[in-house]
């Protein structure tokens, strides 16, 4: 909402000392945030003064046109001992003694024109005669601007002040729940009431009975209540918009039109209340205002052809609808420049339905916004005849004796609470007898009984229901920068959660395995999944769609994090960014079936039934870890060369997980898309009792899937469903005994079929070498001929150690053999020599 | 061997073994072994040159070992002075070669330490530096200053009921937020299901399943219809804070924001509420901190205007108020007995307060930069 300084405070009286900047802190204050203060005249750098014009000659020139040399007084600001200034005119709607605004050489004027002394036509033009276009303050020019002479303006003096270009304008964010504030006569009540000014409301005439004294009138809709009309006759068509009209029409951000238009727009800035005005002579017969019927249409003044709604409320005649209530009246009853005989309605619309309409026919206005917030109920008479006086006063219509009233206005409802509540909820020391004071000056009606006072809102004041609302109406009165702030002691509480604390864990374990976190969004396409290689019944298919996606070119949640993680490779890539190792972790979405519909009642609690199914009815989300590495994993540096990205770096973001949280991961070969077949690992937890928990995969992608999606070659990839990670986790762990005995080691190597893996080779050395056994690792893989085709040796590195003696080389010599025989027994390995 | 031969030739010389030792302990000869001795080993300058010294000086073939080793051959009455020289001669010269290689062994270890200097500015190599997400490490910042406080954290998903989302927090059903434009539905329509646009729907859920009193925060992701630019993402984080007990208001809001404020921005930091609007809270108010570039200096000094809060002294960090007590009574919570307050705060827009982060666009764009504070 615009609110122009100069009115506010013709409105308002404020104290001394509140100026601009002290009015806007206290709207600030208050819950009115002033977004900004503008000023038309600092879009000027330099004097623009009054001017009064000597005299002209008009000389034709070749190019037709005829220009006027005039010589203008600027007084002071006149050369030395000349009467005034010399200047080329090119307009003509002016006389010798009119006075007008003179920008002076030197001057810039918006859109950086500056103003220099040049020759043109023949003569020296020093500074130019203004017009209002050239000022930045409308789109005339036709001629320039001739200021009013009566009271004569001071030649030489500012001319923008009386131009209204001196003005401040607040631009407030008016909250939805303060409506009364998009008038200026709300906001004025507001500055008053928080300054500790005076405010009389001009519109403060209470609406007559029901009358259908005038054009007739009748409501068929619960959600026009009250609806006035009021004719004048005879206004004269080319009566000119007052200067001070039109300058605050445009101030406050409107377009100055003609005066019918701009008297209407002028009310509803100042009263709040939305007019419509038609031309009489094209209304037949009765107004009626009903709801929109099946099939029916209606040409609005923007001369679109509209199909309606059965929820649009309409303005009907014996014609037919000539009005969408509320939002945009129709072309054939629309006003036009000859138009003489004039209907003002003024109405009170239900403001939900009236939201609901201009969204529905993408009509926002001045108008439909104003009733979708909630129109003042007591306004629509004084506003409708404070436009007919105005008509009357400047157009020289004459207003008809009898108005119409349809309807009535509502009463409010009334509200019993503490006196004590606000000061308890604020955190306020806030005395009842202040309480009832500051809702007395907002317009409330008080009645104190006892510790209680009854409440009823002004007409104005629709926000005003709930208890709560009261407390709020003290709170911004008051000013919350009284509220003293203090710390809540909260019950002792247990801090993360286990599986809070774990996932924390292990994105810190995979950042510091090297990996960095990065957040992509989560749409995709369903082209995305085509990319990965899945099959039509994959899992992963099982998408979630968007009703209203943001682009329809991706409509689904994501199922996976990785056509987001390749998006952000092509990204680096595409940004010189080659040797990546990112993983994200977040929620994808599963579609777990039809859902149903659950809307429970919000006046109570909802049933364990419906709490269950408001909850059962989402599709899956797991939180889902997933990572991609390419390019080099290390760069080649003076020690050694590269270390290029490849399988095993997918994996080791898996094993840096998991054993950040004491969990042992088990790999087997899988065949999974989007990964190559032969270089992807099915990554599992196996537990005690043999149950297996697969987690997801890690390894190479598949040449495919690189190609697809415009990876790197060799890109690798790993996605882990996190959760079912986190649950697996030991909720505790046990500290074994420390042996103080020394270990004794000793190497094997094994030669076992190329296709044994090595992970069923390691687990048979395990069972097979008992107890003593302390660690095995894997030093050397090794094929060869010499060992013979489809051949491969396995060397490893045992470690023995008891925790009650010092083993000898007899004793770990047995249990490496032990292990030997069972990995021979299990995978066929013969011990190398 | 040589020391044997040397006695050998002596003997064969005719001397009588008496004869011979008195001569061989002559005070005088003794002085002179030392004397030599003490060259010898004052002339070492290496580990090896020093052991060469020590064996010709102390070892068995030595003449003080020799001399040493007659002793016992002397008549009774001289063994003891004759002991006494010889002992005193050889702990001079062990004295001797002590000290001369502590010298040689610092001489050494200066040289090989010298000798072994590397070019410490040489870069060192290692795995690749990871990081975690800037929004990540802000949840867990923020997260610890409400555990530290004894609440505790509550994650809710991020598809969500309508209802938990808007009907549960007092939005109207024609409410703007609810249309298309604004709120990304899933399909179908009809069944009510929605990408959440606030953390809020943690209210209604952390108040249908857990016992009062409760104070707990929500983080995580929010999603809206809104343009992707430099300001504004159709995806960002919001920390919900909630805590309905008896007796809380709005003075315990401003506590608790203000304190948040200074853990995350400093101790200096102010914070303000401002008087604003939200369905699922009244009175509302949003929660300012002081411009952290011009500290309200702006407000009152036109010559130079503040970018960062268009020089009205304070930034917009999030939203608060009171619980509204529709909210609770769709929860069923005794409103005469139970009050509350409510807060969300934009995580996104607390990182670019804390890390100086100026397009909300890197925040989702995935470069490997960002999280690393902007470096390669």
């Amino acid at each position: 909402m615009r609110a122009p300084w100069s009115w506010l405070t013709t409105l308002a009286s404020l104290p001394e000392g509140v100026g601009v900047r002290e009015l806007a802190r206290a709207y600030t204050d208050a819950g009115l945030q002033v977004e900004r203060i503008e000023s038309p005249a600092e879009a000027i750098d330099g004097p623009v003064v009054v001017g009064r014009v000597l005299d002209y000659v008009e000389e034709p020139q070749k190019n037709g046109k005829v220009i006027r040399w005039c010589h203008v007084d600027v007084g002071e600001h006149n050369p030395p001992g000349e009467p005034g200034r010399g200047i080329v005119c090119g307009a003509h709607n002016f006389d010798v003694g009119d006075y007008v605004a003179v920008a002076l050489s030197g001057t810039t004027l918006p859109g950086g024109f500056l103003i220099a002394a040049r020759k043109t036509y023949g003569h020296v033009s020093d500074g130019m005669i203004c017009a209002e276009d050239e000022l930045g303050i409308g789109s005339d020019h036709a001629g320039i601007i001739v200021l009013p002479a009566d009271p004569p303006p001071a030649v030489g003096s500012d001319a923008l002040a009386p131009l209204g270009m001196r003005e401040h304008i607040y631009e407030i964010d008016v909250t939805p729940d303060s409506g009364h504030c998009l008038s200026l006569r709300g906001l004025a009540r507001e500055a008053a009431q928080i300054t500790g000014g005076t405010f009389a409301d001009p519109y403060d005439a209470p609406v007559p009975a029901d009358s259908g004294a005038g054009y007739p009138v009748r409501l068929e809709s619960d959600d026009c209540p009250l609806f006035v009309a009021l004719g004048v006759h005879g206004v004269d068509p080319h009566a000119p918009v007052p200067r001070w009209m039109a300058d605050r029409v445009r101030a406050a951000g409107m377009r100055s039109i003609s005066l019918p238009v701009d008297v209407a727009n002028y009310v509803m800035l100042e009263s709040g209340q939305p007019l419509h005005t038609y031309d009489t002579t094209t209304l037949r017969g009765e107004i009626v205002v009903r709801s929109a019927r099946n099939g029916e249409r209606l040409t609005t003044l923007d001369k679109q052809d509209r199909a309606l709604s059965e929820d649009d409320l309409l303005i009907t005649d014996d014609s037919g609808p000539i009005g969408l209530a509320g939002v945009m009246g129709g072309l054939d009853t629309e006003m036009t420049p000859t138009t003489t005989e004039i209907l003002i309605e003024a109405a009170w619309f239900a403001p939900a339905r009236i939201g609901r309409t201009y969204r529905r026919h993408k009509l926002p206005s001045e108008a439909s916004r104003r009733f979708e917030r909630g129109v003042d109920m007591g306004v629509p008479y004084a506003a409708a005849r404070r436009a007919a006086e105005l008509l009357r006063d400047y157009g020289g219509g004459v207003i008809d004796e009898a108005v119409t009233v349809a309807g009535a206005v509502r009463p409010m409802p009334s509200q019993v609470i503490r006196a004590d509540l606000p000061g308890a909820i604020l955190g306020l020391d806030v005395p009842g007898a202040r309480v009832v004071e500051i809702l007395r000056a907002s317009g409330v009606r008080v009645e104190v009984v006892d510790a209680r006072l009854r409440l009823t809102p002004p007409t104005w004041r629709r926000d005003l229901v709930d208890p709560y609302d009261y407390v709020e109406e003290v709170g911004r009165k008051l000013g919350f920068r009284h509220i003293v702030p203090k710390v809540p002691l909260a019950p002792a509480g247990r801090g993360y959660t286990t599986a809070q604390r774990a996932r924390r864990t292990v994105l810190t374990a995979v950042a510091a395995a090297g990996f960095t976190e990065v957040q992509t969004l989560p749409f995709v396409a369903g082209d995305d999944l085509d990319r990965l290689g899945l099959d039509p019944d994959d899992p992963r298919r099982a998408l979630v769609r968007l009703a209203n996606p943001l682009s329809d070119a991706q409509p689904y949640l994501r199922p996976s994090l990785l056509p987001g993680l390749f998006g952000a490779v092509n990204r680096n890539t595409s940004r010189s960014l080659a040797d990546l190792a990112l993983f994200e972790c977040g929620l994808v979405f599963r579609d777990t079936g039809a859902p149903g519909e659950i809307m429970p009642d919000v006046s109570r609690r909802p049933s364990p039934d419906e709490i269950a199914t408001l909850f059962a009815n989402l599709p899956a989300q797991p939180r889902h870890l997933a990572g991609v590495v390419t390019g080099e994993w290390c760069a080649a540096g003076w020690r050694g060369p590269a270390v290029p990205a490849d399988w095993t770096h997918a994996v080791r973001l898996a094993q840096a997980a998991a054993s950040a949280l004491g969990v042992t991961l088990t790999r087997r070969a899988a065949a999974v898309a989007p990964w190559h077949p032969g270089r992807c690992a099915e990554v599992l937890i196996v537990d005690s009792a043999g149950v297996e928990t697969s987690l997801g995969w890690a390894g190479e992608l598949h040449p495919s899937v690189t190609a697809a999606c415009g990876l790197p070659e060799r890109t690798c990839a790993v996605e882990l469903d996190l959760d079912a990670l986190i649950a697996a986790a030991p909720a505790g762990r046990t500290i074994a005994p420390l042996s103080s005995h020394p270990a004794v080691k000793q190497d094997v190597a094994l030669v076992v079929g190329a296709d044994v893996p090595a992970a069923d080779v390691r687990a048979a050395l395990i069972a097979g070498a008992g107890d003593l056994l302390e660690s095995v690792e894997l030093f050397d893989v090794f094929t060869g001929v010499q060992l013979g085709g489809g051949k491969k040796s396995l060397a490893y590195a045992l470690a023995f150690r008891s925790p009650e003696r010092t083993l000898t080389e007899a004793d770990a010599t047995r249990a490496r053999d032990a292990a030997v025989a069972e990995a021979a027994r299990r995978c066929g390995a013969v011990m190398r020599s | 061997m040589s020391d044997h031969n040397d006695l050998v030739a002596r003997t064969l010389s005719g001397e009588t073994s008496s004869e011979r030792v008195e001569g061989r302990l002559d005070e005088g000869r003794v002085a002179q072994w030392v004397a030599q001795a003490r060259e010898a080993i004052a002339a070492a300058a290496t580990s090896e040159q020093w052991r060469a010294a020590k064996a010709a000086h102390t070892g068995e073939g030595s003449p003080l070992a020799q001399a040493n080793r007659t002793i016992g051959e002397l008549a009774a009455a001289q063994r003891k002075a004759a002991g006494q020289l010889i002992g005193a001669a050889r702990a001079q010269v062990n004295d001797l070669l002590a000290k001369r290689r502590e010298l040689i062994e610092a001489a050494e270890l200066t040289h090989r330490l010298a000798a072994e200097a590397v070019d410490v500015t040489l870069p060192v190599g290692g795995d690749p530096v990871g990081a975690l997400h800037p929004i990540t490490d802000m949840i867990y910042r923020m997260c610890d200053v409400f555990t530290a406080m004894g609440w505790e954290v509550v994650e809710t998903p991020e598809a969500e009921a309508e209802w938990l989302n808007f009907d549960a927090l007092n939005f109207t059903p024609d409410h703007p937020a609810r249309f298309m434009t604004d709120t990304l539905f899933l399909d179908p329509p009809g069944a009510h299901r929605l990408l959440r646009t606030h953390t809020s729907p943690g209210q209604m859920r952390t108040l249908l399943t857990r016992d009062l009193p409760v104070y707990v925060v929500v983080p995580g992701r929010t999603y809206r219809a809104d343009e992707f630019d430099a300001t504004h993402l159709p995806v960002f984080n919001q920390l919900e804070g909630l805590a309905v007990d008896v007796g809380l208001g709005l003075a315990d809001l401003a506590g608790t924001l203000d304190h948040l404020a200074k853990a995350m921005f400093g101790a200096d930091v102010a914070t303000r509420l401002r008087p604003h609007y939200f369905p699922f809270t009244e009175p509302s108010a949003e929660v300012d901190v002081r411009c952290f570039v011009c500290h309200g200096a702006s407000v009152d000094d036109p010559e130079r205007p503040c970018r960062t809060c268009r020089s009205e002294g304070w930034i917009e960090w999030g939203g608060c108020g009171v619980v509204n007590p529709r909210v609770l009574a769709s929860a069923g919570i005794d409103t005469d007995v139970y009050s509350g307050f409510a807060f969300g705060m934009g995580i996104d827009r607390t990182v670019m307060f804390a890390d100086n982060a100026a397009d909300l666009r890197d925040f989702v764009e995935g470069d490997v930069r960002f999280a690393r504070g902007g470096v390669r």
